[in-house]
């Protein structure tokens, strides 16, 4: 499963490779439990901020707007232009939230700018099934948006 | 937290503890039922013996924008081994608000001998007890379910329009922000799962997690009555309905106004802001 721009004919730029794998993986499971077990193995994965990077109380800026389960995303420079992305999710019980962070942990930190930029937030479905709540799938993709703008971010100031 | 009998609901034994729960766990007569937004908690550790509801797939027509009918319900209560006299213990995430939906749905079906763990999934855990990720064996049973009775207890448009006109009692649970139509979200990436923002004219704010503590468990019944009968206005006597966006967290303030509070009239709209938003010809404020 490769991932076309909806409104132009060319593809847009890739997505960062870890990415791809995992929208692979995800694309080729057809049971929802298969794909839960997967998210849960991720999750388990999850590091929150380290404290070199931000401490509590969290300055709100740095705050998901829409994700109830309370995520954070923190951007940092690196020297070849990339960034390095932290999370951290308050809510204990956020269990989607952290899957979804560990996977754009891994997946966008380091990676080309613009590939980051071009992750489309509708993602999450492909990860989660269509059978998630609206706030749930709202939070997630704004967990995603709030990645994305940092990358574009970043473009529009080179 | 005081024990729930000392708390002055006017229905106590719609809640039950943690510890309760923990006493009951293999009680033949009792169903935990684990009910969650987020779909990786059930499989990732529940309650011993727990089944999971869950919101989307379990309790919605997946055709329509309803609930599940009749057939439907009795194929649900044999799968999690329920009969009409099964106490149905519901708990879950985000301080119950799933739990209370769950539980609202299974009384649209007069399954009315069902509670609520008190403090949810969060208390469970913090408390330190005990998870299992082994799904339970349940042995089906025959459950002869009466048809849903939207009557009492759920609301439509046309009843909340009828209620507006006749300056009736609402409460709008979402956030101040929903509640206003302000909009708070990043360039770029509208919220609002409505055409517009705003609310159901007359309708009074009150978040629904102002009835909750820090630890996921109601507040008593004198903090609840403080905020719902003395700040809001609101007369037990008269009849109220709660909506938020699709129904689900006014289903922890419906359980709050009638169970705890004792109001004697009060019914969830689940079509709630995402169809009241949305219609064409009705009317809101901001």
């Amino acid at each position: 499963m490769r991932f076309l721009a909806r409104s132009q004919e060319t593809p847009m730029a890739s997505y960062p490779p870890k990415l791809q794998q995992y929208l692979d993986d995800f694309g080729f499971m057809s049971s929802r439990e298969d794909r839960v077990d997967y998210l849960i193995d991720i999750a388990d994965e999850f590091q929150p901020v380290p404290s070199s990077i931000a401490s509590k109380p969290y300055d709100e800026a740095h705050r998901v707007i829409g994700c109830e389960s309370e995520a954070f995303v923190w951007a940092i420079d690196r020297a070849d232009g990339t960034l390095d992305f932290y999370f951290d999710v308050l809510n204990p019980q956020g269990l989607s939230a952290m899957a979804m962070s560990a996977i754009l942990d891994q997946a966008c930190s380091g990676a080309p700018l613009d590939q980051v930029a071009a992750i489309n937030g509708e993602v999450v479905f492909t990860f989660f099934g269509k059978d998630i709540s609206m706030g749930k799938g709202r939070g997630l993709t704004e967990l995603i948006n709030a990645v994305v703008y940092q990358a574009r971010r970043r473009l529009r100031s080179d | 937290m005081s024990d729930i009998s000392s708390r002055g609901y006017a229905n106590p034994d719609k809640l039950v503890s943690t510890g309760w729960v923990a006493e009951h766990l293999n009680d033949s007569n009792v169903r935990v039922i684990e009910s969650n937004e987020d779909p990786l908690l059930y499989p990732s550790g529940h309650v011993s013996g727990a089944v999971e509801v869950d919101w989307v797939k379990d309790l919605n027509d997946p055709l329509r924008r309803d609930y599940l009918d009749k057939s439907g319900f009795e194929a649900l209560a044999s799968r999690i081994g329920i009969t009409p006299q099964t106490t149905a213990v519901f708990y879950g995430d985000k301080s119950n608000w799933w739990a209370t939906y769950a539980l609202w749905v299974f009384e649209l079906f007069g399954h009315t001998n069902a509670k609520i763990m008190d403090g949810g999934r969060l208390k469970w855990v913090e408390e330190g007890r005990e998870l299992t990720r082994e799904k339970p064996s349940i042995s089906p049973t025959s459950y002869n379910a009466p048809e849903r009775d939207d009557s009492q207890i759920r609301a439509f448009r046309d009843g909340v329009l009828a209620h507006i006109g006749e300056n009736g009692q609402l409460v709008d649970v979402r956030s101040p922000g929903e509640f206003s139509g302000e909009k708070l979200h990043m360039e770029g990436y509208p919220q609002e799962g409505a055409v517009r923002g705003g609310h159901i004219p007359g309708a009074s704010s009150c978040p629904w997690s102002r009835a909750a503590n820090e630890d996921g468990t109601f507040k008593n019944a004198a903090e609840l009555s403080e905020i719902y009968l003395n700040e809001l206005g609101l007369d037990p006597a008269e009849p109220t309905i709660a909506y938020c966006r699709i129904g689900e967290r006014s289903s922890h303030t419906w359980f709050v106004l009638s169970n705890l509070l004792g109001f004697g009239d009060v019914r969830n709209y689940d079509g709630s802001w995402t169809e009241w938003g949305n219609s064409v010809g009705l009317p809101i404020e901001k």
